[in-house]
């Protein structure tokens, strides 16, 4: 797998994760740079054909990162995204795309450092796995 | 009114903390300008030092940064900042206010926050927010999220060598910048300018500055902080290394007259309990976490519960006094010497001791109160005059936050809305007079059967995204992008030159989607948004790429694949940009009226509150008369007449020409949103208004215990003071009286602390000893809890001879009838045997429940009852009054156990909110919100049942979602089985081909 690059795109609620991810920007806090955002009003928001289409449409990785348990500025739109992401990762697995390729977090607004590490956790845990196996155009080694 | 008319429209809030924020935010929503002044470079106050916030450890930066950001953009709120009240001149409704704006030498509306200055500062400094920990430059930014968004020269330790400015690319330092002096007009004054910490190196025996590993609880908070010096990292201070145990001291300079300083800090037992959670949650698995306190008073709402949660998960709490803070032979580590209860002395060996160092009046409020000349306690704090929660010595000046006492963050929230709401009553008919007036906008760009021209900026934000990313070479392939039909860049957007180029080229290229591809969107979109929309383009037809916070920024080391990774943001800006649609803004008309449900004490000061501003009201209580359990009351925590206030209330209200009374009245039905309701009573009576204000009160516990209601002896604590007042024999005669705390508070079944009961307790024990003073009082409790200045009546009770015994739950004590008189029994907490007390009247302390019917009250309203029964709030900490259901308030009892003062507060600062509903002419929607496929919806109810503010129905068969009340949080939209609802821009095709684009970088090799 050597020169392989993931490509991880992470669903961000815009009040905890994306916000957090800003601070590690003015923190200069340095992480790999296979993950790119995508903003949400809350992960509540996600339904599980976003997440899947994000594979369909070529990422070896998908995050959604949502606000700490019990922070969720609409109550309940974190519990509630988890609960569908866990039965997706059942399907990804029964699949055979691998429900590891697919991970919740949750985070404030405060834990820059940590959104960092999560980057780079995911980043790390996706290039062990591989490319998935749904990527329609990828040409093996990609950036050099 | 004539009089009235002239008052000034204006009001000067003093001090920035959330106190003053929140005064401001509600002054200015209900249309009165105002200056809001800061001593210091940046507005906040202390919440931005805190990590959490207890009882739900919410983020502390998390919660308060929207409304910092909301306070910076409020048209109708002036922010000074490194500014200072002089004085105050003319007469109340029409004062002239002399400022001091000390020069600033960096221009905020200039400075982009870049940091170029302080890269070559050479000048370093201990960093002020994160005290001894860690370093910043003579030019600085307090912290992160810090407005004014701007660098800050510390003019004391600046050695003007320039180099700063030579390298500012905007320009926005400027050292020939003088101080100036400014006047403004008000009518009135709002005076929050917060608390100070004590400083316990005046205490030598806490060995503060001394050990470095001895830490005061703001340092702590600091260390726990994500932002702090170690990045949230529990580390001691005197090696780096992970402490294994950590001891809180409680009282350090609260509850120490020999100090003068005898009142107690209020919140230092909530804060200790968070940060032994807090330290739990990051330290090592078995971290000790041992609290050494005197009475543990977690006395507010949903505070007992964390204490219980506190104590299941390890955190050990230990009733003792502290001699001695010292260092072990050797150095490593700390000991601490204590005696418990019964006076034994132990020592005990811990890495760190966090000191829970009091409140104290801020320097700045004091030299403030002394221009205004307010009349302050013997402590410093400008104690409100009685009944009345934030009244001062001086007409037209009103005091909010820790300057009238200490207090906690949401007790601060209500005393400002309270504070706001009587500037604004006492100014009643200016409002509207001093805002400036809204800018008329050409109408929006109809965009039907246009294709989408989307025109992309890229900023260069100086060197912070041009210094890693190829700019040029980026706007140039932005250009060739799908939809785009003009790509260029800027050196930084924001900037007020940016925004004009920006509308120039939409004008020039006939845009009509605008993506930006610059910082984060959550600090400058509202920004950009406002921008297009006077370019005449609709607000969300708006999409920014964060290049920098997000890219440039975090990938310095990779310039590479930052570029890659910088086209793939922008081309998914863009594809979203292509598919966005127009958001139309909803208007609904605003009645004006106000509902007011319960005629007690709160009910009757929010419909007098709202009706002196000129609001209708309607306020329904269920019995016969107005009054509800004050007219139970003789005498108020600070000895006020109950009675005489609470006659002058109710005349008040029953001849104020704009409220309608209405007594013995229940409500059957309420239909409507916000802004306009409908109530219908019991008698087919229909009343329509804009807000309502639930001030449903509260009842005494009715006790099954220690023989009440089997022996007429036992009494509860306003049974007892009806009998005192009225003199009667069997009490006035009575040689002893014992008094039982906790009565139905504190249990399992009711698992809350009544708040008032000790301090009502106390005060009726110094009434017995006013009229009887040989008479024995005992009052029986668990932990005394006299929170603020009330702890001067316990001292004062146990100096005129009342005794105290503190009782456990596994031995409580026992009552029984003993012919004559009363046998109590009492295991003694510092003899550890029974004691027999032969009482002649016993006073239980029962608890404050919450009445039945708000059940069906929160039904009606569509609002929730948290597990005691209580009204449950929209936001614990920053919104205690409102519901998350728009347009309904709560006020008094119904949201929990309070003291009558602390209801008149409440009910003000409830007047106050329910006012930025009804001053409006008519309410906007907020902007994104979820639309349905009536063809698709299957009328399962799942929107209805998941929707956090209520905005879905049921409505001829299928969903409907109401917009004015929608606040886009798309979670009905993520859980609609058939997926017949969709969040407006983030439908699945638009986030699809974000993913598309956002993932083609790497695979097809595209390099910009």
């Amino acid at each position: 797998m050597k020169g392989f690059e993931p490509q991880i795109v992470a669903f961000c609620c815009l009040n905890c994760a994306y916000s957090a991810a800003d601070l590690a920007g003015s923190m200069r806090r340095q992480y790999a740079p296979n993950v790119r955002i995508v903003e949400i009003p809350c992960t509540g928001a996600i339904d599980q054909g976003v997440l899947l289409q994000a594979f369909e449409e070529g990422a070896d990785g998908v995050f959604v990162a949502g606000c700490l348990e019990g922070d969720c500025r609409y109550q309940q739109g974190n519990i509630r995204a988890k609960k569908r992401l866990k039965a997706l990762q059942k399907i990804l697995d029964e699949t055979g795309l691998g429900g590891e390729r697919l991970e919740m977090f949750n985070l404030s607004a405060a834990m820059g450092v940590r959104f960092a590490e999560i980057a780079d956790e995911m980043t790390s845990r996706i290039r062990s796995l591989g490319p998935s196996p749904l990527k329609r155009k990828w040409k093996g080694s990609a950036p050099e | 009114m004539s009089i009235r008319k002239e008052r000034t429209g204006a009001v000067l809030v003093v001090g920035s903390g959330i106190a003053g924020i929140q005064a401001s935010l509600d002054l200015a929503g209900s249309g009165y300008l105002v200056y809001l002044v800061e001593q210091s470079p940046v507005i906040g106050g202390n919440m931005p030092l805190l990590d959490k916030t207890f009882p739900t450890n919410d983020c502390s930066m998390c919660i308060f940064s929207p409304k910092l950001v909301e306070c910076a953009r409020h048209r109708n709120i002036e922010i000074l900042t490194c500014t200072e009240l002089q004085e105050l001149r003319g007469e109340p409704g029409r004062f002239k206010a002399v400022l001091l704006k000390r020069a600033r030498y960096i221009d905020p509306e200039k400075c982009t926050g870049c940091g170029d200055c302080a890269e070559v500062c050479p000048r370093e400094l201990d960093d002020a927010f994160n005290p001894g920990t860690s370093a910043r430059k003579a030019v600085s930014r307090p912290y992160a999220q810090a407005f004014p968004n701007a660098y800050v020269i510390d003019r004391e330790h600046c050695l003007q060598c320039g180099q700063c400015s030579r390298v500012c690319q905007v320009g926005a330092i400027d050292f020939t910048r003088q101080d100036e002096i400014l006047e403004i007009e008000i009518g009135a004054v709002v005076v929050s300018s917060g608390f100070e910490l004590f400083d316990p190196s005046s205490l030598p025996y806490y060995g503060y500055g001394r050990f470095p590993d001895v830490l005061t609880s703001f340092e702590f908070e600091r260390l726990l902080s994500a932002s702090g010096p170690w990045e949230g990292r529990l580390l001691r201070p005197s090696n780096l290394q992970e402490p294994a145990s950590i001891a809180w001291v409680q009282c350090v300079g609260s509850r120490n007259i020999r100090i003068d300083r005898g009142y107690c800090s209020g919140v230092c037992c909530m804060s200790a309990i968070k940060e032994a959670l807090t330290a739990r949650a990051r330290g090592p698995l078995n971290l000790r976490t041992d609290i050494f306190f005197v009475d543990l008073r977690t006395h507010g709402k949903g505070f007992e519960k964390y204490r219980v949660q506190a104590e299941g998960q390890g955190v050990r709490l230990i009733r003792s006094r502290i001699y001695a803070v010292t260092e072990k032979e050797g150095g490593d580590g700390l000991l601490i010497r204590y005696a418990d209860e019964a006076g034994n002395i132990f020592t005990e060996e811990y890495d760190l001791v966090v000191l829970s160092v009091g409140l104290q009046p801020s320097g700045g409020f004091l030299e403030t109160a002394g221009k205004l000349g307010l009349s302050l306690n013997r402590y410093g704090f400008c104690e409100p005059v009685e009944l009345t929660g934030v009244a001062t010595s001086r007409q037209g000046i009103f005091v909010a936050g820790a300057s009238s006492g200490p207090k906690d963050i949401p007790g601060s929230v209500i005393q400002a809305g309270a504070a706001a709401g009587e500037s604004a009553r006492y100014l009643a008919g200016s409002e509207g007079t001093r805002v400036p007036s809204v800018v008329e906008l050409s109408p929006e760009q109809d965009l039907t059967g246009s294709e989408p021209r989307v025109g992309v900026l890229v900023c260069r934000c100086g060197s912070n995204i041009a210094g890693v990313i190829d700019v040029p070479k980026l706007a140039e392939k932005a250009g060739e992008l799908p939809g785009v039909v003009y790509a260029g860049e800027h050196i930084h957007a924001c900037s007020q030159e940016g925004q004009n180029k920006l509308k120039q080229v939409i004008r020039e290229h006939r845009l009509n989607r605008v993506v930006v591809a610059a910082c984060s969107p959550r600090t400058h979109r509202g920004l950009f948004q406002e921008t297009i929309r006077e370019a005449g383009l609709n607000r969300h037809l708006f999409e920014m790429a964060n290049i920098r916070d997000q890219c440039s920024w975090v990938h310095l080391q990779d310039p590479d694949r930052a570029n890659v990774k910088a086209f793939d943001l922008v081309r998914a800006a863009v594809a979203r940009a292509v598919r966005l649609k127009p958001v139309e803004t909803f208007f609904s008309v605003v009645n004006p009226r106000a509902l007011v449900v319960g005629g007690g004490a709160a009910g009757m000061t929010s419909a007098i509150s709202l009706a002196d501003r000129g609001y209708q009201v309607s306020l329904l209580e269920k019995t016969g008369r107005l009054g509800g359990l004050a007219s139970g009351m003789v005498q108020g925590f600070r000895g006020e007449d109950v009675p005489e206030f609470l006659s002058r209330l109710i005349k008040a209200t029953a001849e104020h020409p704009k409220i309608e009374v209405l007594t013995g009245a229940e409500i059957k039905n309420v239909e409507g949103t916000a802004g306009n309701f409908t109530t219908t009573l019991g008698d087919g009576r229909k009343i329509r208004h804009g807000a309502v204000i639930i001030a449903t009160g509260g009842a005494e516990y009715r006790p099954v215990e220690y023989l009440y209601g089997q022996d007429s002896r036992v009494l509860t604590l306003l049974e007892l003071e009806k009998a005192l007042a009225g003199r009667e024999p069997a009490v006035a005669g009575a040689k002893t009286v014992v008094l039982i705390q906790c009565v139905g508070s504190r249990e399992p079944e009711r698992m809350y602390c009544s708040r008032v009961c000790c301090t009502k307790s106390v005060r009726l024990a110094l009434r017995i000893k006013d009229q009887a003073p040989g008479t024995n009082v005992y009052v029986l409790f668990r932990d005394l809890r006299t929170y603020g200045f009330y702890e001067d009546l316990y001292q004062e009770a146990r100096s005129r001879g009342v005794v105290f015994i503190r009782y456990e739950t596994d031995a409580k004590p026992l009552v029984e009838a003993n012919g004559e008189r009363l046998k109590v029994t009492v295991t003694d907490h510092i003899l550890r045997r029974p004691l027999e007390i032969q009482a002649d009247i016993v006073g239980l302390a029962a608890a404050a429940v919450a009445p039945e019917e708000n059940q069906r009250l929160a039904h009606l309203f569509k609002v929730s009852l948290n597990e005691d029964g209580f009204f449950h709030e929209a936001h614990v900490k920053l919104s205690p009054v409102d519901f998350s259901t728009k347009g309904v308030f709560m006020a008094g009892l119904a949201h929990g156990p309070k003291n009558l003062e602390e209801c008149i507060v409440q009910a003000k600062a409830a007047a106050a909110r329910a006012a930025t509903i009804l001053s409006r002419t008519r309410l906007e929607s907020q902007g994104t919100v979820a639309v349905v496929q009536r063809e698709k919806c299957a009328a399962c109810l799942t929107c209805v049942r998941l929707c956090p503010y209520k905005a879905a129905e049921i409505k001829k068969g299928a969903a409907e979602i109401e917009p004015t009340l929608c606040r886009g949080c798309g979670i009905c939209a993520g859980e609609c089985p058939n997926k017949a609802i969709t969040l407006l821009n983030y439908e699945g095709p638009v986030l699809f081909a974000m993913s598309s684009e956002l993932c083609r970088g790497s695979c097809e090799d595209e390099r910009v």
